[in-house]
């Protein structure tokens, strides 16, 4: 199988791909990893006159600290990000990093290729949902920073203007006594989750929530969440009453497609187990357990 | 949109050997390792990234080379299955693939071999977990895996052995 011919084009700096983009229009397309472009041009289900290749960029592979939050470049691997100390002190950050599809996948494959896909069924939005991440966003005309609740706004839908590019993702450090959880469940290691949930969550002294977030994935067009449910949680300890019901509630909010992952009440199913697993794993690891494990495909 | 676009130069070392072409910017990389190179024990199996039979090491790191063009690994180093064998001597894991019955009609062996490969180099002592996991990106369809993650614990043993 092969792609469309198109022209192939490699600028050397994050300035000369944006002038790049912007001259050539809305034929052309960036190429981070490639791991979700290539199959889609493979298939012909696009046909771009032009790829710029920022593959290279130097200034968007940075994953570093600052006093209060994680940046991740654009061009951050899945592996790299498994590997590195921002998934040491962040463990949910780990559990769906180092469990996108398989080894030759995660060499390649970026994280801003895959918000910017936002392929319903892809792991970093709903993960980047519980961690309140932030993404920023640069054209030829300057950068702004976007929640990533704003930034996926449908299924491959993306806030991106014209031209536009992903540089960062920014996460904020969580405080003291937290923990978090992302699961997955799947048929094999290359393939997308049939459904997926994630927990982060901070307690007080006495194991009281002080804060909590909720999200699955795989669910809907977008990562499913709820403020209100999350609240409601809020200022008691989490019982695992407290906890089936609080699933029930998120997963009504659900709409995952019956497909060839499962039926939509088979899947439904799952969202509920998944994400009452994340919440008692959040709820060890926010008392200082390690758990390891999560989902594994081997 | 015109038939004949530009070309795009591909310069890259594999296994040791410096190589050049000429090549359309949509030449997969499988095809070009194949059909330029002529390099055939890469293989071709799902075509859509799904079954790793077509996995090379780029700069170390595996990748499935169906889902990578040609020109996006320009200036790295690849690494294919003819590696393996030197002055016909076969590799610590091509002994133990044969060895613990690792292969049944082989299509898929060249990706098992290049994922091992790549896991081997980072943990010279893997644990069956380690090696599932590194593996699991590889399908075989007939061998069944317990032999091929046997073959691999036998290729660290023979591998630290020659140490
Ligand atoms: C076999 C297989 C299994 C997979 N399984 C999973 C899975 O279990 N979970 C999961 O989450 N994902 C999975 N994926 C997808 C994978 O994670 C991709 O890496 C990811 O979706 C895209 O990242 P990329 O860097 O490869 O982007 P590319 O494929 O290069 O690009 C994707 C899209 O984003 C655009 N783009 C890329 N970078 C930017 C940027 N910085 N700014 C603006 N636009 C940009 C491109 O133009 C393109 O439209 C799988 C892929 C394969 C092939
Ligand atoms: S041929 Fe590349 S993954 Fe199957
Ligand atoms: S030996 Fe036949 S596919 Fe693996």
């Amino acid at each position: 199988m092969y792609p469309a011919p198109f022209r192939y084009h490699r600028p050397a700096t994050l300035g000369s791909a944006l002038t790049l983009l912007a001259e050539l229009g809305a034929g052309a397309r960036p190429l981070a990893g490639g791991q979700s472009l290539i199959p889609i041009l493979k298939m012909r289900m696009d046909e771009p006159s032009d790829l710029v290749d920022i593959g290279r960029l130097t200034e968007l592979t940075h994953i570093r600290k600052d006093a209060d939050r994680y940046h991740l470049g654009a061009l951050a691997t899945h592996a790299r990000i498994a590997a590195s100390a921002a998934a040491a002190e962040i463990p949910a950050l780990h559990d769906c990093a180092a469990n996108i599809a398989d080894p030759q996948v995660r060499s390649l494959g970026t994280i801003g290729g895959s918000i910017s896909i936002a392929d319903p069924s892809s792991d970093w939005p709903t993960l980047l949902h519980l961690l309140d991440a932030q993404v920023v966003c640069r054209g030829l005309h300057g950068s702004r920073t976007i929640d990533i609740r704003d930034f996926i706004t449908d299924s491959y839908s993306n806030s991106l203007a014209d031209g536009e590019l992903v540089t960062e993702i920014q996460i904020p450090v969580p405080p003291a006594n937290s923990g978090g959880a992302y699961l997955g469940f799947k048929k094999a290691a290359p393939a997308y989750p049939a459904a997926a949930a994630g927990v982060q969550l901070t307690l007080t002294a006495g194991n009281i929530c002080q804060t909590i977030r909720l999200a699955l994935g795989a669910a809907g067009p977008v990562p499913v969440t709820s403020g209100d449910i999350e609240q409601s949680l809020v200022g008691e300890p989490l019982t695992e009453a407290k906890l089936q019901q609080a699933a029930a509630a998120l997963v009504d909010l659900s709409d995952p497609p019956t497909d060839a992952r499962g039926s939509a009440e088979f899947k439904r199913t799952m969202l509920h187990t998944l994400v009452v697993r994340a919440a008692r794993m959040a709820l060890q690891r926010a008392q200082g357990d390690v758990v390891k494990g999560s989902h594994d495909y081997a | 949109m015109p038939e004949t676009l530009p070309t795009a130069a591909v310069r890259v070392t594999v296994n040791g050997k410096p190589c050049e072409r000429q090549v359309e910017p949509r030449q997969l990389l499988v095809e070009f390792i194949r059909e330029e190179l002529r390099l055939t024990g890469t293989h071709i199996g799902c075509d859509t990234s799904f079954c790793g039979a077509c996995t090379v090491l780029l700069d170390g790191a595996p990748v499935k080379s169906c889902t990578l063009l040609a020109v996006q690994a320009d200036g790295a180093e690849l690494t294919t299955v003819e590696a393996l064998e030197q002055d016909g001597q076969v590799h610590p894991l091509q002994q133990a693939f044969s060895e613990q019955h690792g292969l049944q009609c082989g299509y898929c062996t060249p990706g098992m071999f290049m994922s091992s490969l790549a896991l081997l180099a980072e943990h010279p002592e893997p644990s069956p977990q380690d090696i599932r996991k590194a593996l699991s990106g590889n399908l075989c369809r007939c061998t069944g895996y317990q032999n091929i993650i046997k073959s691999v614990q036998t290729a660290a043993t023979l591998l630290r052995q020659e140490g």
